[in-house]
């Protein structure tokens, strides 16, 4: 009797256990099958390379948009990456372990703050300096890019304090009895031990910046344009889901998640490689 | 005599490691049986293959047989958990559970169904009891656990796992931590419960094996060097590895 | 030309202890700068009475209700499937393909953006099956986005469970279930409430995932299948539109201090946690 019933929660556990990739795939099955069918229609190339987005048209080349999401997530690294890495290095190299266990959560209550709020401070802060110091609308591709940089911060830290962590002490040791300093243990022993958990950090923070949405809507302008310069006002793909959404039929919709479709691809390749990245890291440890 | 485990032909891999090699003997009821032998010797995955809890390990695999009354507990149809309630084990460290010294007591039991009060508190006198440590708990019973000396958590291990009233005792190198009055206590009361149980005792320490078990088991890298009357073994072993080992010279 | 190590030493430490202090400078502004504007908003009769003329006056009261049931709904729904979950991958399995994949849809499903979630929870439960925009096709939403985090830091708790508490409990006769129930679960329950806690902020916080599955009605709902409004999207709706600086900072500063609340005090959960266990 007991052992049956042992059987059955056996049974109903792995049943639940399906449950994150059950969501996944029925995610990926519900997106697809409400943009493929429009990719087919429009075809790929037209979609991904046409840089005609007039829905009313019946026009939906997205190139402007993928050209944005493009430069607004390589701008969001360029901010995001140094600085991240940066403070990891210094939080967990330099700073003893009991303020490393206070900064750490503090500097992850970053990734709780909501990205509205984030949009936000962007419109009321960051846009007007950049109007009034180097001209443009203000609202732009370089607005973006640095708060899109913060946002990932939590992402980049957190995971690469972790992976510099896992490196064993006594390779740090071996080098610091060698009469090394610290930052010369830092570049030349920890740095290379823990590199592909540092490079996973940096590739799901740039995931996050693909992927993020509200902050973007607010800062980033929503021109469709392909951008020129670092000030000009942008429309990325995550952005013209949901500006366009709300009142989006027909084909027009199907556009939007065939959109959806292109970025759940690439999303699911930058985790795949930081899974791999991250796998690396535990192999060796 | 009445023989409790018929050990036919055992050999024990982890990963295709070997670390048990042909091993047979019988182990009677009612004796309290003391495996000595330098660590890596396999004696603790001997002791952990008669109740099974090598199973927890990832990558174990036995050859062989181990007969319990008479019963293969590694056929595939034998009750592990049934298995367990009759063939308690006391570990190294003594880990006594996040609770009350009475819930530690009457986890077993509980686990067995038995719910009714009066029982339970019988049963909480009689094994803190027959462990040595009624006197030194009795009025703080509801205290945590986790607040008694090493000792006094060892000898809760040990009457944790006579509350469950099992047939064979396995210990695995119980004193191995504790101070010397501990260590006494535990082997006062072994010596008390051997006319009840079938005790194993797996140690590091030859003079602990010669002073309560009566017969002593020698293994040595994985094989069973000799096994007999615990007198017979410290005084004339037939083996020269073993008296190498009980003379000290090497492990 | 070749600098001296000490100096190099120093110029490090003045770079990467400058990037740690304006990380968290940025973050102390943020924090300050709404709380700044909008505490002065803030007072009872913000919090309790309804939004007029689109939000243009009055206070926030429904989007507080929406606030709290959406997230709610939320974690009854993921935290069982979210604990039996990491149950399974670490009691009753050993690392096999099949673990492998789940494991990697988990991490997958915890990388995906709020706007799909925001497009499936649309086309799926708004649409296929038929819950228009409500309370419910939010709730389920927002599960299926935290179901990963509530499945990593359930795992991580049990991880944290010492294995000598499994051993003995197995070796007192307890079965798996038994073993889980009673030794592993109530050992590893700060950590897994830690993760529920950590879950509600982000689900708090959620906007694009949101808007397109509960609606931005302003009405108090009378059923899970009305629509309503977070205040995480009503203060976009605000500051979007430009419809009240005032009351958007003043949105905005309830919505920071209830998410630093729930984070806050899922940290002292997790520090008294780790305090114990040491």
């Amino acid at each position: 009797m007991k052992l049956i019933s042992e059987k059955g929660v056996k049974r109903l556990l792995m049943i639940t256990a399906f449950s994150a990739i059950s969501a996944l795939l029925l995610i990926a099955l519900f997106i697809i099958n409400e943009g493929l069918p429009f990719i087919f229609k429009y075809g790929l190339k037209e979609f991904l390379f046409s840089s005609d987005w007039q829905p009313h048209l019946g026009k939906f080349g997205i190139y402007p948009m993928i050209v944005a999401s493009l430069w607004v997530t390589l701008g969001a690294m360029l901010v995001g990456a140094p600085l991240g890495v940066a403070g990891a290095l210094f939080l967990s190299e330099y700073v003893p372990k009991s303020v490393m266990n206070i900064i750490k959560p503090t500097i992850e209550l970053l990734a709780a703050i909501p990205s509205v709020v984030y949009g936000f401070i962007g419109v009321m802060v960051l846009a007007p300096i950049i109007r009034d110091n180097f001209g443009g609308p203000g609202l732009s591709l370089l607005a973006g890019s640095i708060i899109l940089g913060i946002m990932i911060l939590p992402t980049v830290i957190s995971i690469s304090i972790d992976s510099i962590l896992a490196v064993p002490r006594s390779y740090r040791e071996g080098s610091l009895a060698l009469g090394a300093t610290t930052w010369q243990t830092i570049h030349m022993v920890t740095i290379k031990a823990s590199k592909s958990g540092i490079i996973a950090s940096i590739i799901l923070g740039m995931g996050r910046a693909i992927g993020e949405t509200m902050a973007v809507i607010m800062v980033a302008g929503n021109s469709v344009n392909i951008p020129h310069s670092p000030l000009d006002s942008v429309r990325t793909l995550t952005a013209n889901i949901a500006l366009e959404m709300s009142y989006a039929t027909g084909l027009h919709r199907q556009a939007l998640f065939a959109t959806g479709v292109i970025l759940f691809i690439v999303i699911i390749i930058l985790n795949s490689i930081a899974s791999v990245a991250i796998r690396k890291r535990m192999v060796k440890k | 005599m009445n023989i409790k485990f018929h050990i036919q032909d055992l050999n024990f891999y982890f990963n295709n490691n070997k670390v048990l090699k042909l091993i047979n003997f019988e182990i009677p009821a009612n004796i309290i049986l003391g495996i000595i032998g330098p660590s890596g010797s396999g004696k603790t995955t001997f002791l952990r293959a008669l109740n099974r809890m090598n199973d927890l390990e990832s990558g174990s695999r036995i050859e062989g047989q181990i007969l319990f009354d008479g019963e293969d507990i590694y056929s595939s149809d034998y009750d592990v958990v049934a298995l367990r309630k009759r063939v308690g084990m006391v570990f190294a460290m003594p880990v006594p559970l996040p609770m009350s010294i009475y819930d530690n007591i009457v986890y077993g039991p509980r686990l067995s169904g038995v719910n009714d009060k009066k029982r339970l508190d019988v049963l909480v006198e009689k094994s803190l009891t027959a462990a040595y440590l009624w006197d030194e708990v009795k009025d703080r019973l509801k205290t945590s656990a986790m607040r008694l000396s090493g000792g006094q958590q060892q000898r809760l291990c040990l009457a944790r796992v006579l509350a469950m009233e099992p047939e064979v005792i396995l210990l695995d190198e119980p004193c191995s931590g504790l101070d010397p009055i501990s260590t006494a206590k535990i082997e006062d009361a072994l010596t008390e419960l051997k006319k009840e149980y079938t005790i194993i005792l797996v140690t590091n320490n030859t003079k602990q094996a010669a002073r309560v078990s009566d017969y002593t088991a020698f293994f040595l890298m994985g094989d069973l060097i000799e096994v007999g009357n615990t007198g017979q073994i410290f005084t004339s072993p037939n083996k020269t590895e073993t008296n190498d080992y009980i003379t000290g010279r090497f492990g | 030309m070749r600098i001296h190590p000490r100096y190099t030493q120093g110029g490090a430490v003045a770079v990467l202890g400058g990037a740690t202090i304006l990380t968290l400078m940025i973050l102390v502004f943020i924090i300050f700068f709404i709380l700044e504007k909008g505490l002065p908003v803030i007072n009872l009769n913000f919090l309790t009475s309804n939004p007029e003329d689109m939000g243009r006056a009055g206070g926030i009261f429904p989007t507080l209700i929406g606030t709290i049931l959406l997230p709610l709904l939320a974690i009854i729904i993921a935290t069982p499937l979210g604990i039996f979950t990491s149950v399974y991958l670490s009691e009753y399995t050993k690392e096999t393909k099949v673990t492998k994949v789940i494991r990697f849809g988990t991490d997958c499903l915890a990388g995906i953006p709020s706007i799909i979630f925001g497009l499936f929870g649309y086309i799926f439960f708004v649409i296929t099956l038929g819950f228009g925009w409500s309370i419910i096709s939010g709730g389920l939403t927002l599960a299926v986005m935290i179901l990963p985090t509530i499945i990593r830091t359930s795992e991580e708790a049990i991880k944290s469970v010492p294995k000598s508490y499994r051993e003995v409990s197995f070796s007192l006769g307890a079965t798996s279930w038994q073993t889980v129930k009673k030794v592993i679960l109530p050992n590893a329950l700060p950590g897994i409430v830690t993760g529920i806690m950590l879950s509600v902020g982000r689900s708090i916080g959620e906007t694009a995932a949101v808007i397109f599955t509960a609606g931005s009605s302003l009405r108090i709902p009378s059923s899970v299948f009305d629509s309503t409004r977070t205040m995480a999207v009503h203060f976009y709706i605000l500051a979007r539109e430009g419809i009240s600086a005032e009351n958007a900072y003043g949105t905005a500063a309830t919505l920071i201090i209830a998410v630093l609340i729930v984070n806050l005090s899922a940290y002292w959960l997790m520090n008294r946690f780790i305090a114990k266990r040491s």
